[in-house]
């Protein structure tokens, strides 16, 4: 994406918008709801067209190429499936252009997971084989690069574990995968590289250790001298809540919390890192200013 | 295109609706081809008054043109749908991501419903002419299905039933709303058309815009009308005449839908 921009009237959805995203690599493309990244992700795949800028894949815009459905598998999540037509019956619908026959669609609905359902109408299918569908369909070209839309939504915890594992195969192939989410938690595990944006701004784009980097990890102590504790933290200028029978320290890596608990000749019950704050990084990232 | 045409095929017959309106279009005519020619064969003699008249092979004619006259609403609406759904499931942003030339697209959607405007037409002649031909050959004056001029008119009635779903289909692109879509198809032909076909065809001065209204052309194009027949008057275009303004027809709303609907972005 090159400034890539998009107003609706008055409302600037998109503003000078600009990022890439590495092949090889699965890349969260991150903000809250309403920031702007379906209109993104519309404006990359040639159905919004720009106010601003331009939004390449490889080397030219995705409706530039002869075959796009053999460039980029794309799910968008507004869009929709004719009740009235079988599982396989879309997937043959759309094969044609993709350059695909019919067998790979077979291939491909047995391949998500929908083999029992093939023959059955999407109508009767719930949300989370919707999204199977989706997914099948946007691998019906066998991509190099892969776009998802929110692909986590509806989807069971069964199915949520069998999507990260596929995501991490399509990153080892070497494929470029994108998926979006307004849910860092969501993605935090299957990531390597983060996009972020808040109000149709780039605010932050790294990979996920740097973005870790700039949380402020999180210690968990608990003492019998619950009193004690609390003037060490005091005495200390650490950034404490209690938290149940103990107390939370930010900012107080574990190491630093026992060493001064220890010179200080308090006994603990618990010392426990809680890793890194992400999730409070990705929403004091995408705070409104106001 | 070629993959364009067949993956738009595809669409049109992989869900129930297109069976579901050929039976209806089907039961439809075999009715109205029964009640026509038994108004026409068993309709006493009135030599003075001269109305509804219509004798031997003009007779024939007039009711094997029934799929056009009275059926074209059926390729119109399958037509429409072929849009029209796209819009109302949304699926237009996946026929979009694998075929984003939209031009192609919606030349490829026109020409797919040709097929399955020639399937209504077969169908639809087939059962105006199994309903109305024994009574005619029975009661009547014969049903002159070895007629050369009666073929013709059997032959054209398939080729405009196409002509017409991809009219259905031009016009969806301009109305996109499925239940809009509809409501105009079944007011146009069913009020606005024949009213304006018989106000403008009691003047001579508007007569000779009455025959270009798309109902009158097909009319020309089969070389028969019912329609002219019981009163409307209007005299009709010659056939290349009519067949280049049904296309113009198509033509001209595909291009109104390209450059309206299929020039926004697609939400």
């Amino acid at each position: 994406m090159e400034g890539l921009g998009k107003t609706f009237g008055a409302i600037r959805a998109v503003d000078d918008l600009s990022f890439s995203v590495r092949p090889g690599a699965v890349t969260g493309f991150l903000g809250p709801n309403g920031a702007g990244k379906t209109t993104t992700l519309r404006m990359l795949l040639g159905l919004t067209r720009p106010s601003a800028g331009r939004a390449l894949v490889g080397d030219r815009p995705y409706a530039e190429h002869a075959t796009p459905a053999r460039v980029v598998g794309a799910a968008i999540e507004s869009s929709g499936f004719h009740p009235g037509r079988t599982g396989l019956g879309h997937l043959e619908a759309y094969a044609p252009q993709a350059g695909v026959a019919r067998a790979r669609c077979r291939e491909l609905i047995e391949f998500v997971g929908l083999a029992a359902a093939a023959d059955r109408r999407v109508g009767g299918y719930s949300m989370g084989m919707r999204q199977r569908l989706a997914l099948a369909t946007a691998l019906l070209g066998d991509p190099p690069a892969i776009v998802l839309d929110e692909p986590a939504n509806g989807l069971d915890p069964e199915g949520i574990v069998w999507l990260r594992q596929l995501l991490r195969t399509f990153a080892g192939q070497g494929r470029t995968v994108l998926v979006s989410s307004h849910v860092l938690a969501e993605v935090q595990h299957t990531v390597d590289d983060v996009v972020i944006i808040a109000r149709g701004r780039l605010v932050h784009a790294s990979s996920l250790a740097e973005l870790a980097g700039l949380a402020a990890p999180e210690t968990y102590v608990e003492s019998p001298a619950a009193q004690a504790l609390a003037d060490l933290s005091r005495e200390r200028g650490w950034a404490a809540r209690p938290d149940g029978a103990g107390l939370v320290l930010t900012g107080v890596p574990a190491a630093e919390a026992g060493a001064a608990a220890y010179a200080a000749g308090i006994e603990l019950h618990q010392l426990a890192s809680r890793g890194t704050g992400l999730e409070d990084v990705f929403l004091r990232l995408t705070a409104d200013p106001r | 295109m070629r993959a364009a045409l067949v993956a738009e095929y595809r669409k049109l017959m992989s869900t129930r609706m297109w069976w579901l309106l050929l039976l209806v279009l089907a039961g439809y005519l075999v009715f109205i081809g029964i009640v026509m020619a038994a108004s026409f064969v068993f309709a006493p003699e009135d030599p003075d008054s001269g109305e509804v008249a219509l004798h031997g092979i003009d007779a024939a004619k007039a009711i094997y043109g029934l799929t056009n006259a009275v059926g074209y609403v059926f390729p119109l609406v399958i037509g429409s749908l072929a849009i029209t759904t796209e819009f109302r499931h949304q699926t237009i942003t996946q026929t979009l991501l694998v075929e984003p030339r939209r031009g192609v697209m919606l030349g490829a959607k026109l020409l797919a419903t040709v097929p399955v405007g020639l399937l209504y037409g077969v169908v639809g002649t087939v059962a105006v002419v199994g309903a109305s031909a024994p009574l005619l050959a029975g009661w009547g004056d014969g049903a002159y299905l070895t007629d050369g001029s009666v073929l013709q008119v059997l032959a054209l009635g398939i080729v405009v039933t196409a002509l017409w779903a991809m009219i259905g289909a031009a016009f969806g692109s301009v109305v996109p709303n499925q239940v809009a879509a509809i409501v105009v198809i079944l007011a146009f032909t069913q009020f606005v058309e024949p009213i304006a076909r018989l106000a403008l065809g009691a003047f001579d001065a508007t007569d000779a815009i009455a025959k270009f209204l798309p109902g009158a052309a097909a009319d020309g194009l089969i070389g028969s009308s019912l329609f002219a027949e019981i009163g409307g008057g209007a005299e009709l275009l010659s056939r290349p005449v009519a067949l280049a303004v049904l296309l113009a027809y198509a033509g001209a709303l595909a291009l109104a839908g390209r450059f309206t609907t299929l020039r926004r972005d697609v939400a």
